[in-house]
């Protein structure tokens, strides 16, 4: 009966911006061991290519918590545009 | 739109149409003052999930006519439930006399009706309206920079969540840590009233609101919460920011495995998720208060931390913390002083509420927890729940050797310096209320 997470972020309505409102500072992710972005995330925004070496930020699907903000002092934080973004109906 | 709005220049400006925005803006427009309520979402409630209930006491205070708004159950049972990995122990309390202390809402709907309140009453909203910051001249907060204009204001009220970065920006508090702060994920899940009243044991229309703790949530500083609506139940968890992210657990794999536990799952069972949620609630208390004034700006609700997280009352916080606000604003300005020795008889308006004295009370529990769920969200629910299981079990062999065993493991299985830890503990919290 658990659905993985994109399923349950399938239940989302969005009105997505067209700029990223999340920009982690890249630099500083090479250096970081924990990306704990990647897993305090609700919505898996972060994931992490140890091949690329690049972290990807898929903010279409982020629900503007917080919590990355708060865990990781390298991302320049902001909410998205006016209107945009996650839309609850029924929380 | 009137003559002074189209000018930009309005009374009061309140950022954030959550339950301490729309609060604070219907109380000064009551007071006879141009309000403007902004909003970043299409429609209030949009960007907002809880893990809880609306208080009567509340609702009624700012919205006399609350009854008329779409409220889903209101709560005639309070369970409190300990997992262990396979059984649990549950207690609800229902009072016949007493049914309408609270009432669930979805805030999407619920929001929405108190802003449409507001307006009736004279408050301008202005939603898709994302404040970018506040604009400060010569100390004084006396406007807003919105993506489209500036909109000046002799008081602006931050309603503008737990994240408050407006608060922030004028220095009133600083970025929150991450002991300070739980992440709440929610789904609500869809089931018939009927099956809801069946599972849940309630009549027709009332709810339960339900608090969980040990089982999947076991070792960090975490709860799980399960409420009825009239056709879905939103089943939840808050977990300590600080726990995620040291035992590097993922939200809602967290969630997933209290939904796998025999006691939720039953409950259910067959349901289909609907929508997903996440947010952040302010956990810090009474010792993590940011400044709650400056010359022009008042801070309320959750971009000020009033959350009573013991009792899960948020929402109630908000609204009175909204409304006096205000009404500290009216006095500003029927004195024509909008700086900080005015405004801060909001202060003392909180200190003298339930919202300040609650805060004050419970001020250490959370920080003594902290230290302690390994016992006490842990150690303690797997024991009760050991107990019923011996005490329940009917199985031709005889009882005395039982407890006698499970009194021995109680003291063995803990060191006795763990024990004392937790004596201290419990003594800590009870005198620190009571005090």
């Amino acid at each position: 009966m658990d659905k993985k997470i994109e399923d349950k972020l399938y239940t989302l309505k969005y009105k997505t911006d067209a700029k990223c409102h999340l920009e982690p500072d890249q630099s500083k992710c090479l250096q970081c061991l924990d990306k704990t972005c990647t897993i305090i995330c609700p919505a898996n925004v972060y994931s992490y290519s140890e091949t690329e070496k690049k972290l990807t930020v898929s903010y279409e699907k982020c629900l503007e918590c917080g919590a990355c903000r708060i865990v990781c002092k390298h991302i320049n934080w902001t909410y998205p545009k006016s209107g945009k973004g996650v839309i609850y109906k029924k929380s | 739109m009137s003559e002074e709005i189209s000018q930009n220049k309005v009374d009061i400006i309140v950022v954030g149409a959550g339950p301490a925005g729309v609060s604070a803006a219907i109380t000064a427009a009551r007071g006879g003052k141009k309000v403007v309520l902004v909003e970043r979402a299409p429609f209030a409630g949009a960007k907002n999930m809880y893990g809880g209930v609306i208080y009567t006491h509340a609702a009624q205070e700012i919205f006399p006519n609350y009854k008329e708004a779409p409220i889903e159950r209101y709560i005639s049972a309070h369970s409190y439930v300990l997992l262990s990995e396979n059984d649990s122990t549950q207690i609800t309390y229902k009072n016949s006399l007493h049914k309408d202390n609270a009432f669930v809402a979805i805030r999407a709907k619920w929001d929405k009706w108190c802003v449409e309140q507001a307006v009736k009453e004279g408050v301008y909203f202005a939603p898709d309206t994302l404040v970018k910051e506040l604009i400060v001249k010569d100390g004084k907060v006396c406007g807003i920079t919105t993506d489209v204009e500036d909109f000046y204001a002799d008081v602006v009220i931050i309603a503008d969540g737990v994240n408050s970065l407006l608060a922030r920006q004028i220095g009133l508090r600083e970025d929150i840590k991450p002991k300070n702060v739980a992440l709440g994920v929610k789904e609500v899940i869809k089931l018939s009233p009927e099956v809801i009243e069946k599972r849940f044991a309630l009549k027709e229309g009332t709810g339960c609101a339900m608090e969980i703790v040990g089982g999947p949530l076991k070792n960090m500083l975490a709860m799980g919460i399960v409420y009825t609506n009239q056709d879905s139940v939103a089943v939840g968890i808050g977990a300590s920011l600080e726990d995620l992210k040291a035992q590097k657990i993922k939200p809602y794999e967290l969630l997933d495995s209290l939904k796998q536990h025999p006691f939720v799952a039953e409950i259910i069972e067959d349901g289909e998720i609907v929508e997903y949620s996440a947010h952040l609630i302010p956990e810090g208390g009474y010792n993590a208060l940011p400044k709650l004034y400056t010359d022009g700006a008042l801070v309320v609700g959750d971009a000020a931390g009033l959350v009573n997280n013991i009792h899960f009352e948020g929402t109630n916080l908000a609204m009175i913390s909204g409304k006096l606000a205000a009404q500290t604003a009216l006095e500003a300005f029927e004195c024509g002083d909008f700086s900080s020795n005015t405004l801060c008889l909001y202060k003392k308006k909180l200190e003298n509420s339930f919202i300040l004295k609650d805060l004050k009370t419970y001020k250490d529990v959370v920080h003594t927890l902290y230290g302690r769920t390994g016992s006490f969200l842990t150690y303690y629910p797997d024991k009760v729940n050991e107990f019923f299981n011996i005490f329940t079990a009917a199985d031709g062999q005889p009882k005395k050797e039982k407890f006698r065993q499970f009194t021995k493991h109680f003291f063995t299985k803990r060191s006795l310096s763990e024990l004392f830890k937790d004596v201290i503990a419990g003594i800590k919290i009870v005198f620190g209320i009571l005090k």
